[in-house]
């Protein structure tokens, strides 16, 4: 332990903790602006400077570690002079057409200008170079917003090991940019929607579905179904002030109801039958010696990530379409005969936290019902803007239930959210129905937590089943490189492209942190605790479509509509 | 040729080349065969001679006689009446250079003091042999056979050599935080990525010595423990590349490389990396990105490169001037050292001498001479009858000094007392007929190109900074710009992110507390008194 003085209070700190980690204990929040928990700190914005006692420069708070005994000044006229300038110089490069900006109101520039203010801008507006592009459909950018804080060129590359944007030019000049400036598709970007998620600015943001979906919902001619990720129901809470972490389920049915759906249903629903097509699939593969390990398959970035970057290793994949397809696949068929409504008719808007999921909705082959399955997809603050919007405060509504029949799951549908979650829903279920015995210990903790990579081993009949999960493009990407080398010994591994699962993809509400993660992780396990049914083959709504429309699971039809194939991409084309 | 009556030594240096430095040997070479002298004379390719004023240059020893100016028509000439004939060719004789003795212990000229250039345009660079015969690897063989690696740290902490690379940091201390780190890999690196306006004595003493930095690493590699030394050699520098190539191929066929060099059990292999154009890469933390295959951008310190460097193991990068001192230092002990220079700061400094004054060229002076020793007795005065205007010490990062500091002794401390240092050895003197805010420009427009763009206020600054000085040097500034350079300037200097940014305002500064009415009057009445900034034209942003 270290003891350090910050603006003459003394506070313990670990010896490797930072000036910022130390004054914090001190209850000072040092401005910052390229700093970001889950990434490396780089220093590049000079925000967070602070006066270091004996050191004749300003220092970085973010990067500078303590030393026993140093004194820190985190207020002074150099300290304020360096901010106001560096500051100045960013908002002279920045549109600040705030009034326009998806932004507006979660901008942490627009923050920081608010906390330090600059007055007058001595210098005329230059744009920086860069052009936008939105071709990918999914994630978008606008170079000329960039504040170059680098955090999306660091998660693309450290936590998701995919290096599709870096910096481009030099000094004045220098811009993010894809290699040689191609579209976003056409780099390997898998549209995991991390750099969005760490953007400060407006630079990078979702492709927005919110037009579409308004016109839909206000045409009396079509029937508008919605469909809410896992993930979902533990975040949207947090745009309306919520503190993170609070399960807002009911509140959230209520809200999209209110919006003019006409139907609001679960994507849990579908993790369920999910669980039921993967977890037989599973039992297939190890009676029949099939491709081992057994990839999953509902992570759309993990999947443009393993097409782009290990096309060799795509008959490891589950063939299970993600629950997102699977429930548009349903509505347009199940759903529609059931409800005699002409499928054509449908409109499917999915609630997502994620992305990759409005690319992974386009795919040419995801259109098995006989028309596009998924019509329009929501990330989680897109489904808040339309409520906010509309003058629908989500915090303040009684909570309601979802709509039969795809209304209804069980709490493994609920923790696929969470990383580890489709393990341990699987599990739950392979369990039973090879053993035929009733598993005790509902809650299987070794695939739980945080850790990048995770492993656990299961006795079935005699067999231990070996799994791995990992989350973070670049934890699977060492489990990948394990499947080539041969040194994997799985049976099945769990991947999901982004930190923490679906709980902090993309698309849900701004910021993440590993603390938001943490809290939003335990709001899905609560949930799971919280249901009535826990296991996917107990949903009885999954068992009447199975006796009423599919057959058995991995049958033809399920296959017909549930099942998908992929195809070998390369990184730059 | 056992005895050759005379050395004609031949300095090949890209100037010289240009100039038809290959044209005059090959006619040499032929008279010399014509008058069957071939194997009396030994023609002598050297490094630079520190001058490149005076064309092809053709220096006679033991006669002390040096000519220049030369074509491959003089060359029979020369044969004919001096080489056989005994008489100095006069017409061809050039009189202000003055040539040192042969086999110099150390040359002492006009001021001059040459320890690093010791061997600079006198001896065959690509000839091992010659390095050796003039008591190269001397220092080596007695390190690596009688010394421990902790003597031979001491004596380079000892000797309170200084890194010739800018910075001034003290080299047997670096060394030491090396050398007390446990890892499976050290590293050496010499910085060769000299990239500074007006400075090029890196490359002359890598094109004129490049064993003397061979074996300066390798004794760095011994006293730290390193097993594996790069040069980072600047990618224009292809002369610098080419001959430290074959220096490392020639110690490595002598066995002054390889494994268990000299029987001492010491092993050590060098490479040399070819840097790609970036000047941040002579920041040290950059040139280690740059090798590592990343974008040259300055690292975060700590840690610094002696803890967790090339490829994160301990790594000493030093200056290729450091590095050619130590050869010096380990044979002649510390105590030797010291006796040049002053004593906060031993040694010599090699400057290249440039801008207005009558002889620039390469030299080589103690510290602590004065900016008047070197700009008076050794460049000649200001030409023209021109008078001094101001002098900036240490390359384009470097300090101003007016006349009022000519004679500020010019070592590391004294010159930071004054808000300059020796930066990277470029002296550049200025006279009256030029303009400080055009020349200011000129400076921030190189920081400009050259910023890397990681930190705000470098990227951001130098591009504002040069907006608003080309508003000074076109005739459209305001009064308050020179309030917002100086608040730029003033603001980089303590935050910026690395060297670069820090020191980038360093001229700024310098020239704005030295010449503030001149600034003031391209400001404000729109005049540039020495007429050089075109107050009335459009200058591209």
């Amino acid at each position: 332990m270290a003891t350090v003085i910050v603006d003459g209070i003394q506070v313990e700190v670990p010896d490797n903790a930072t000036i910022l980690e130390a004054a914090k204990l001190a209850k000072k929040e040092i401005p910052t602006l390229c700093y970001h928990p889950d990434l490396p700190a780089i220093g590049a914005c000079r925000i967070c400077v602070v006066e270091v006692e004996g050191e004749p420069l300003l220092k970085t708070a973010c990067n500078t570690n303590v030393r026993d005994g140093m004194r820190i000044r985190t207020i002074s006229p150099a300290i304020r002079e360096a901010r106001q300038t560096a500051l100045e110089l960013i908002l002279s490069r920045h549109p600040q057409k705030c009034n326009e900006c998806v932004r507006n109101g979660t901008c942490e520039l627009q923050a920081l200008a608010s906390r330090i203010h600059v007055g007058e801008i001595s210098f005329p507006y230059r744009q920086r170079p860069g052009s936008p592009d939105v071709s990918s459909g999914a994630v978008g950018r606008d170079p000329s917003k960039c504040v170059l804080c680098r955090r999306c060129v660091q998660v693309c590359e450290v936590i998701q090991s995919v290096g599709a944007i870096a910096v481009q030019g030099r000094g004045y000049d220098a811009w993010i940019d894809t290699p040689f400036s191609r579209a976003l598709s056409e780099v390997g970007c898998v549209y995991c929607g991390q750099c969005v998620d760490r953007c400060p600015v407006g630079a990078l943001f979702e492709v927005s579905h919110v037009e579409r979906v308004w016109r839909a919902l206000q045409d009396p001619e079509i029937h508008v179904v919605v469909q809410t990720a896992p993930a979902v129901r533990a975040a949207i809470g947090e745009e309306f002030g919520l503190p993170p972490g609070t399960l807002v389920t009911g509140q959230m049915v209520a809200a999209l109801r209110r919006l003019g759906f006409d139907k609001v249903f679960d994507t849990d629903f579908t993790a369920d039958l999910t669980i039921m097509e993967e977890g037989h699939e599973l039992i297939g593969r190890l009676r029949d010696g099939g491709v081992l390990p057994m990839l999953t398959s509902c992570s759309p970035g993990w999947i443009n990530f393993i097409e782009h970057f290990y096309p060799d290793l795509l008959p490891h994949l589950s063939s299970c379409k993600s629950p997102q397809q699977m429930f548009g696949a349903l509505a347009k068929t199940y759903y529609a005969q059931k409800a005699g409504i002409d499928p054509s008719k449908i409109f499917v808007v999915s609630v997502m936290p994620c992305t990759a999921k409005k690319a992974e909705a386009a795919r040419p082959e995801m259109k098995d019902s006989g028309y596009q399955d998924v019509d329009a997809v929501l990330t989680t603050r897109e489904a808040a803007r339309m409520m906010k919007e509309a003058g629908i405060d989500l915090s303040k509504l009684e909570p309601e239930d979802y709509d039969l029949p795809l209304g209804v799951s069980t709490g493994a549908g609920v923790i696929f959210g969470v990383t580890g979650g489709v393990m341990e829903a699987a599990l739950r279920t392979v369990y039973e129905v090879v053993t035929g015995k009733k598993l005790e210990k509902i809650d299987i903790l070794p695939v739980r937590g945080m850790e990048g990579i995770r492993e656990a081993e299961i006795e079935l009949d005699g067999l231990r089943v070996r799994a791995a999960v990992a989350h973070g493009l670049a934890n699977a990407r060492k489990l990948m490189d394990k499947i080539v080398s041969g040194q994997a010994d799985y049976h099945f591994i769990e991947i999901m492209a982004c930190p923490g699962g679906c709980l902090s993809g993309g698309g849900q509400p701004y910021p993440t942190t590993p603390e938001i993660r943490q809290k939003r992780a335990q709001a899905l396990y609560e949930a799971d605790r919280l249901l009535p049914l826990r296991k996917s083959h107990e949903n009885p709504v999954i068992q009447e479509l199975y006796r009423e429309f599919l057959g058995k699971p991995n049958s033809h039809k399920a296959h017909e509509l549930l099942h998908t194939h992929y195809t070998p991409k390369p990184v730059y084309g | 040729m056992r005895n050759p009556s005379r050395h004609l030594l031949i300095p090949m240096d890209p100037y010289t080349l240009a100039k038809g430095a290959e044209r005059v040997k090959n006619a040499l070479e032929k008279a010399l065969a014509l008058s069957k002298l071939t194997d009396r004379v030994r023609v002598v390719e050297t490094g630079t001679i520190g001058h490149h004023e005076h064309g092809v240059l053709l220096i006679i020893y033991p006669d002390g006689v040096v000519y220049g100016d030369l074509t491959p028509d003089d060359v029979p000439q020369i044969v004919q009446e001096h080489l056989q004939g005994g008489r100095v060719v006069e017409r061809l004789v050039v009189r202000d250079i003055k040539i040192p003795p042969f086999h110099p212990q150390v040359y002492r000229a006009e001021k001059q003091v040459r320890l690093v250039l010791r061997n600079v345009g006198l001896i065959d660079p690509e000839n091992i042999e010659d390095y050796i015969a003039n008591e190269g690897y001397e220092a080596a063989a007695r390190a690596l056979t009688s010394m421990t690696p902790q003597q031979v740290l001491e004596t380079v902490k000892e000797s309170g050599i200084q890194g010739r690379g800018g910075a001034g940091f003290p080299t047997g201390v670096k060394w030491s935080f090396a050398a007390r780190e446990k890892a499976p890999q050290k590293y050496i690196v010499c910085n060769a990525d000299e990239g500074e306006p007006g400075t090029f004595k890196d490359r002359l003493i890598l094109e004129g010595d490049p064993h003397s930095v061979l074996e300066g690493m390798l004794l760095a590699g011994y006293a730290v423990g390193a097993t594996k030394g790069y040069v980072y050699v600047r990618g224009e520098y292809r002369m610098s590349i080419a001959r430290m190539r074959k220096a490392i191929d020639q110690a490595r066929s002598k066995g002054l490389l390889g494994d268990n060099i000299l029987g001492s059990g010491f092993s050590f292999d060098m490479e040399v990396r070819e840097g790609a154009g970036a000047y941040i890469c002579g920041e040290e933390t950059a040139l280690l990105e740059s090798m590592e295959g990343k974008r040259g951008e300055p690292r975060n310190k700590p840690p610094f490169p002696p803890q967790a460097g090339l490829w994160g193991m301990p790594t000493v990068v030093n200056n290729v001037e450091t590095l050619a001192n130590i050869p010096l230092i380990v044979k002649n002990g510390a105590a030797w050292y010291r006796s040049f220079g002053t004593p906060t700061c031993p040694g010599t400094k090699v400057f290249t001498l440039v801008g207005n004054v009558v002889l620039p060229g390469l030299i080589e002076v103690p510290m602590g001479i004065t900016l008047r020793e070197v700009i008076f007795d050794i460049g000649r005065g200001i030409p023209k009858g021109r008078n001094f205007l101001f002098a900036q010490t240490g390359g384009t990062t470097g300090g101003i000094l007016a006349a009022g500091e000519l004679d500020v002794p010019m070592a590391y401390d004294t010159l930071r007392q004054v808000g300059s240092g020796l930066g990277s050895g470029a002296l550049l003197v200025v006279d009256d007929s030029n303009c400080v805010v055009d020349l200011v420009q000129n400076f921030v427009e190189f920081f400009n190109h050259e910023s890397c763009g990681k930190c705000t206020l470098c990227r951001e600054g130098t591009g504002r900074l040069l907006e608003l000085l080309n508003r000074l040097t076109s005739g459209q500034a305001e009064a308050r710009d020179i309030d917002l350079i100086r608040r730029l300037a003033v603001n980089m200097k303590r935050a910026a992110f690395c060297g670069l940014g820090q020191a980038a305002p360093t001229p700024i500064l310098g020239a704005l507390d030295r010449f503030e009415e001149i600034f003031r009057e391209h400001a404000e009445a729109h005049y540039c008194r020495s007429g050089v900034c075109p107050m009335n034209a459009q200058k591209a942003a």
